[in-house]
Parts: structure tokens; sequence; C-alpha cells
């Protein structure tokens, strides 16, 4: 492999891996300080993409403009759906918040079905972002990749600030370790579940969104992404935010170079990388409480 | 103290680190057949991370643990208690939907289970029955057997986590806390269920309630910040001035 | 002796109930039947898990689809197979996967158990889905179904209905029989200890991790068997047999159903199928029929919220309900 190819393998593992650390990093979140294991999370990354479809007309293909109203929806629909639902499970065991989060990705998917369609679709890379930068002699890079990556990288560097420098951070923090603690403390639980949660659903949308024009929109796409993500946080450990990042980079790096070296493995190589950590470290690599 | 005897259970600058923090530190202790050790210190003092090293629920950071002679100190749980090293929980262990004689007879199991015999009913196993019925008749709950675990009083309960300790025939029995949350008629009914114990076994008691341990210890061993700073006889541990300013200048119930 | 009689009679009702059956269907029906008795194994296997030894398992489908693959895979294409070497040699292949998935993954706990399940599913799942072996998202058809044949002579042919129903439900009696047993031998109670407290159990001298190795090994065979059958019912395997679609409806069975019985997890197999029939039938909800995961999926979510014992703890469920509304009348 020459250096030109190699960089662009090294571009395409950032971009996933990054991808990966916004759903995951809500996944984690969610469940490290409500204690819910919530399956239906990758639907809201089916949710973000089919909502970047569905938006770009309404806003005459301004991509921003349809950015920050499905982050608008997402953030009203994640916070009603925690209200109304999500708030229910967390006095109930893992196999009931399994059972009826899996109800809740089905009503997902025919809601879907019944309000778009079942079929693939692209969405355009806007036309501002839609130039490639040149690599080496023969090589050239989609801009629009590279702005992938700066948005997660962007969103990441808030999280760590909002997570480590404010006073929300450190109740996320806190209830993160110890659950009972903080609720005993006074701090309204409600409320910081609430906008946990919601934060959680806007980051998986705001990755679907983002990733509609590389990927396209696919009905699958919510399954596929989940079970990675699920591999994410068991490497990273569950509720840490670092831990997320880190292991979502090096899923994101095996599964690229594993797709590219051994095609004929195609994407069973984050599933031996996992096989490989359970062996060495079953707790994870960031365990945290 | 039984003469010329070595001491069942035998630990030598046992100590516990959690990143930073030292839980346990240097501990070195011993437990002679026929006697009733007590451990107290103040919350936090490192009591039950010193029961979870000996019992080997969390691994030591330095030093050893030998029981009944053999070095177990890098052996798992599971191991040392075939070996006959019984653990009982400061908070309730018992399995609250099966029966106080199927609680017993389960943990009694352990000492030969035959897994591999998946055609007999676990209830006709003889070993497990006869060492169950042994157990409950020793701690006292003959007369419950066929009750439900999960209905018992709490005092029940203690007695029923004492009983599941012992169903194995250990020779060293670690209590975390069997008093915990009793009453004064429990209480009575707990000690002299102990001293009965003390036969063939050595006792390791960590507690709270200070006239209960000094009544029913031969020996104290008082921990402050996960280090002994005394271990002697009860009369000795109560006169040293290190002790009273530690420990027992403090009011307890 | 009498409580043994009472646990006893809606099983023996309900396998009087399957032994006639075929004598008063043919077609659909005795097709259906046969294949929710298989669904029955299935969720059979998966109670041993989950309902038994506490270990949720989000991934059991890739038993179940092992097996399937296996089935047609090992089968010649110009002949029949022997049963007597096809079926051991089909459940063989889950349970070797079972037994490498178990070691792994049996060394967390929790949430993270789940995780790792689905995701050693999924693995399986890609390696049917993506590679030549298992013919790809089409899936490959079983020829000829495996002859049985002892000695020479040809004892039975499953080539018809009635004959593979028969069989069918042998297997699916056998297997609750086994475990009917096996939960109260010395190994079960063991299980059914783990469930509980499994501190406990390690305080008492139980090394756990074999027990719950063993357990989770067995569960993978039990599910072979099952995915053995259906390979043969239907003569086509495809790589969806190992989606977690297939994990989560067999785990919904078990909480449809009511956990902690045997008899829970074969009422929850017949409730899920007839549920799922029920949502697809046009006659009562003509176009919107098509969109029946909706449906399904409410249903899960309404019964777990309202009846977590599932079925078989609906009468606790209504005495309790009844004994809180009239309080006098509750027995103390």
């Amino acid at each position: 492999m020459d250096l030109a190819t190699l960089l662009v393998q090294c571009l395409n593992a950032l971009q996933y891996g990054l991808l990966l650390f916004l759903v995951a990093s809500g996944l984690t979140l969610i469940f490290g300080i409500m204690g819910v294991i919530n399956l239906a999370h990758g639907s809201f990354y089916m949710i973000g993409a089919y909502l970047a479809y569905s938006l770009a007309p309404v806003f005459g293909g301004n991509f921003v403009a349809t950015l920050l109203a499905g982050l608008v929806l997402a953030v009203i629909f994640g916070y009603l759906l925690e209200w109304l639902f999500v708030s229910y499970l967390y006095e109930r065991d893992h196999l009931q918040q399994v059972l009826m989060t899996y109800g809740l990705i089905l009503v997902f998917e025919e809601l879907r079905s019944i309000l778009v369609d079942n079929d693939v679709h692209g969405v355009p890379v806007p036309a501002w972002l839609n130039g490639s930068v040149q690599l080496g002699d023969l090589m050239q890079y989609p801009v629009y990749r590279l702005a992938i990556s700066a948005v997660c990288l962007a969103v990441a560097a808030a999280l760590y600030v909002v997570i480590a420098r404010t006073r929300l951070g450190m109740m996320v923090r806190a209830g993160s370790s110890n659950r009972e603690m903080v609720q005993s403390l006074g701090i309204n639980i409600k409320f910081l579940y609430r906008v946990v949660f919601a934060a959680g659903v806007a980051l998986a949308v705001l990755a679907g969104m983002i990733a509609a024009p590389v990927t396209s929109v696919y009905p699958g796409m919510g399954a596929q992404v989940l079970i990675v993500c699920f591999v994410v946080v068991v490497i990273g450990g569950i509720g840490s935010v670092r831990g997320a990042f880190l292991a979502a980079l090096l899923v994101g790096i095996v599964d690229t170079f594993g797709k590219v070296l051994f095609p004929q493995a195609a994407g069973i190589a984050v599933y031996l990388l996992m096989a490989a950590i359970l062996l060495w470290k079953p707790e994870g690599l960031f365990r945290q409480g | 103290m039984a003469e010329g005897n070595a001491p069942l259970l035998r630990a030598r600058g046992a100590t516990r680190r959690f990143g930073g923090l030292t839980a346990v530190s240097d501990v070195a202790l011993d437990l002679a057949e026929g006697e009733i050790h007590a451990v107290i210190g103040t919350n936090g003092a490192g009591k039950s991370t010193l029961i979870n090293v000996l019992s080997g629920e969390i691994a030591i950071t330095a030093g050893s643990v030998e029981l009944l002679g053999q070095d177990v100190t890098r052996w798992s749980q599971p191991r040392r208690a075939r070996a006959g090293l019984g653990r009982s929980y400061q908070r309730t262990t018992i399995f609250p939907r099966f029966t106080v004689f199927e609680n017993c007879r389960l943990t009694a199991q352990a000492t030969r289970q035959m897994p591999w015999n998946w055609w007999t009913a676990a209830s006709a196993c003889p070993l497990s029955t006869t060492l169950a019925r042994e157990a409950l008749d020793r701690t006292g709950l003959a007369g419950l057997a066929d009750r439900t675990a999960g209905l018992l009083s709490h005092g029940e309960k203690r007695q029923l986590e004492i009983a599941m300790c012992v169903a194995t025939r250990p020779r060293v029995l670690l209590l975390d806390e069997p008093l915990a949350g009793m009453g004064a008629e429990e209480t009575e009914r707990m000690l002299s269920l102990l001293s009965g114990l003390k036969e063939g076994h050595a006792i390791l008691l960590v507690e709270h309630d200070m006239d209960a341990v000094f009544r029913v210890s031969d020996r104290i061993t008082v921990m402050v910040n996960g280090a002994v700073i005394a271990s002697d006889l009860p009369a000795v541990v109560r006169a040293d001035p290190e002790v009273q300013l530690a420990y027992l200048g403090e009011v307890h119930v | 002796m009498r409580a043994l009689a009472r646990r006893c009679t809606f099983p023996l009702v309900v396998i009087g109930l399957l032994l006639a059956f075929p004598l008063a269907t043919t077609g659909f029906y005795l097709e259906f039947t046969s294949k929710v008795m298989i669904l029955a194994i299935f969720a059979l296997s998966l109670e041993l898990l989950v309902g038994a030894t506490g270990l949720v398992s989000l991934g059991h489908a890739a038993f179940y689809g092992i097996a399937a693959y296996a089935t047609v895979l090992l089968s010649p294409k110009f002949g029949a197979a022997n049963l007597f070497w096809l079926l051991p040699a089909a459940i063989g292949c889950a349970a070797l996967y079972a037994l490498f998935v178990g070691a792994l993954s049996l060394r967390t706990r929790g949430v993270y158990f789940i995780m790792v399940t689905l995701a050693f599913a999924q693995m399986a799942y890609y390696v049917f889905h993506d590679t030549k072996l298992g013919g790809g998202t089409d899936g490959i058809y079983l020829n000829f179904k495996p002859e049985v044949v002892l000695l020479g002579a040809r004892l039975v042919d499953l080539g018809k209905p009635a004959v593979f129903y028969y069989f069918v439900l042998a297997c699916l009696i056998s297997v609750f029989a086994l475990l009917a047993v096996l939960l109260e031998s010395r190994f079960g109670r063991v299980l059914a200890g783990i469930r509980s407290n499994e501190q406990r159990m390690r305080a008492a001298g139980f090394a756990t991790f074999p027990y719950k190795w063993a357990a989770f090994t067995l569960a993978g065979a039990l599910a072979g068997l099952a995915g053995f059958l259906v390979a043969i019912k239907d003569g086509f395997v495809n790589p969806e047999m190992l989606s977690w679609h297939e994990s989560g409806a067999v785990l919904l069975m078990l909480i449809l159903g009511g956990m902690g019985r045997l008899s829970g997890a074969v009422l929850g197999a017949f409730a899920f199928a007839l549920l799922q029939l029920f949502f697809q039938w046009e006659v009562v909800f003509g176009n919107f029929s098509k969109h029946w995961p909706l449906l399904l999926g409410g249903t899960i979510i309404l019964c777990v919220a309202f009846m977590p014992n599932g079925l078989i703890g609906v009468p606790a469920q209504w005495r309790a309900w009844r004994a809180r509304r009239r309080p006098e009348a509750a027995r103390g």
C-alpha cells in the first residue's frame, strides 16, 4: 500500500470512528447515568439520516438549515420520549428494558416505513463542501468527509468541555459513577435524565444526518450502527465517554483496515477485536464504577 | 487458646490497595480453633476489605494467607471455601425464593458437587440433605425448615445466613456483622449460637456492637485506617489508651 | 405426589392435544403447528439460559442458524444424508460455537453480557451473509431431506408431513423432559442458585464459571436441534435465521409465556406464533396488515409493561389484584 492510499484509509478510519463515537457516546452516557440499555439508540441514527433526506426539500437544499432543524426536532423528540416512555424503564430489570426498547425499534422502523418508505436514498453533498483535496500525485479526498471528521471532533471537544468544566457535566460524572448518591443529594434527577437522554438522541441524530450523504439512507442502517456501537461500549467501558472515544477510533481503524486488507473477512474483524479484548480485559479498557 | 496447635487461619502482612488508597495495611492475624476472634474498628477502618481479602473475594495486593497450613494467597474464593473457609455476609445473601432447608442443602452441596449426575434429583442427594439438617439443628432453625426463606423475620434470616455458612462444614468461619439490625432478644440468641459454634471452629467476627464483642470474644483486634493498632485479650484491649482514644470514645448503641 | 400430579396436568393435556392434532387436520395447520413446536424447542433452549440461570442472551439465534446451515451444508448434493449422523453433526456445530462464545462472553456480566452475545451472533450472521460459505443473502436449499436409516432398514419417511410432525413432537417432548429432570438435578439447582445470588454460591465453594459455560453450551446445542428441524422442514436456510430479530423474537416468546417455567416457554412460542399470524391477518387489519411489526412492537411494549410474568403468570397476577381489592377476603 503506498503512502497516499494509506493516508486515505487512515482518514476513512478516522471519519468512521468519529461518527461511531457520536452515536456511542449517547449510548454509553444513557446507560452509565440512567442504567437503561436502549436498543432503539440505533434507530435515532436512522431517523437522523431519513430526516436529512426528508427535510432537504423543505429547506431548498440548504444543508445547515436542515441540520439545525433536525437537531431541534431531535431534542424535542428525545425530551418527549424520555418523559413518556424511557422514564418508566429505570426501575425495570435489563431483560425488560431490552424487550421494551426492542419493541420500540419495531415501532420506529414501521413508522418510518409508513411516513417515508423502505427504499434506499441518496442525499446530495452540499455544494459548498463538494470538492476534493489533493493527496499525493494520484489521490483525491472528498472535502465533505473531512468536514464530517471536523464536526465530530468539534462535538467531542464540546462534550469534553461540558462534562469536565460545567456544573451539568459534574452531575453527569457523579451520576455516572454513583447514581444513588446523586439522587440522594437532591439534585433534580428527573431533569438531568431528560437532558442527558435528549442530548444522546441529538448526538445520534446528528451523526445520522451528516453521515447520510456518504453512507446513503437505507432501512437497516440503525441496526447496523447499533451493534457496532455495542462493541465500542464493551471495549471502552460503560459510562466512560473517554473510553467510548478511544474505542470508537480503535474500531474505526480495525474495521477500515480489516476491510481493505482482508476483504473476504469483511465485517467480522471488529468482532474478533472484541473477542481479543475480552480475553485480555473483560471489564473493558476504561471501566468505570 | 489451644496449646501447641497451629492457627487454622494465618494472615501475614495482608495489604490491599485500591489505586492510591490503602484499605488494608500490613495486617497480621491468627485464628485459632475454639476461639472467637473479633475485629473492631470505626467505619472505613478496613474491616470489610479484610474479610474480603481473607475469603478470597478480592485479590490481595501484598502479604500472605494460610489456611489449615496451606498457602491459599492465590486461591479463588470457591477453592478456599471447599478447603474449609466459610463466610457470612453483612447484607443478607440467602436465597429468598427457596425454602430454608433448600438454602442450606444447596450450599452444603458444594462439598460434593457431582454435577454430571443429571438424572437424580438434588433433593435426593444424601450428603447435602444430611448436612443441611445438621446445620439447621445447630442453628436452631429446624422448625422453620419448610418455610420460604424470604418470609422469615430479619433475625431468622441472619440465623439462616449463619446456617448456610455452617452447612459446608468449614473449619474457619468469617462472620461479617451477624448481629446487624437485631433487637436485644435476637442478639442474645445469636450470641449463644456463636458461643456454641466455637467448638471445632475458628471464628473471625467483625462487629459494631461493643457489648456483644466484649462478651463473646476470646481475642480482639482493633483496626484504624486499615492498620492494626492492638490485638490482644479483651481486657487488655479495653485498657489500651490508644484504643480508647481512637475508638472506644465513640458512643455506640 | 399431588403437587407433582397437578404440575403435570397442563403439559400432559397439551401433549395429548398435540398427539391427536394430525388426526383432525392436514396441510397448512399441520405445518404451522410443526413450526410452532420447533419454535417451542428453540424457546426451551433459551429458557435454560435466561429463566433457569439468569443469563440474558441476545444472540441465541446464532446457534439456531448455524445448525440449520450445517444441516444443509453437510448434506450431500445428490442424495439424502443419514439422520443418525447429520443430526449430531448439526447440533455439534452449534455446540462448538456456543462453547467458543460462552468462553468469552461469560467473562462479562449484566449489560455487557447482553451486548457481547449480540455481537457474537452478528459476527456469525456476517459470515453467512457476506461470504460465499452460505450462499450470501439468497440462502441455500436442502436438496434432499435426510433419511432415517438404521442398519440398512428405513424406519420412517420424514418427507411425509404427518411423520415429520410426530418426529418434531417427539423431539419437543424429549427436550422438555430432559430439561425438567435436569433442572431438578444437582446441576440444575446450582444454576438456580447462580441465578438467585452468584456471589453466595461462590462463597459456598461452587466455581460458577464451568456451570454457566456448560449451561450456555447445552442451550446452544438445543437451539441447534431446533435449527436442524427447521432446515429440514423448510428445505431452505438464509442468513436472517441468525439475525437479531430472531434472537429478539425468541426472547420475546419467553417473556410472553412467562419465565422460570418450562411450560411458559412452550406457551410463549405458541402465543408468539399466533400473534404474528393474527397481525398479518388481512381480514382484520386490511391493508395495514403489511405493517404488522408496528402492532407487534406495540404489543411487546404493553406485554412487558403490564404482564411482566407472562401469560403463565396471569392467574397469579389476577389473584393478587383481587386480593388487593378485597382486603377482608385476603388470606394471610
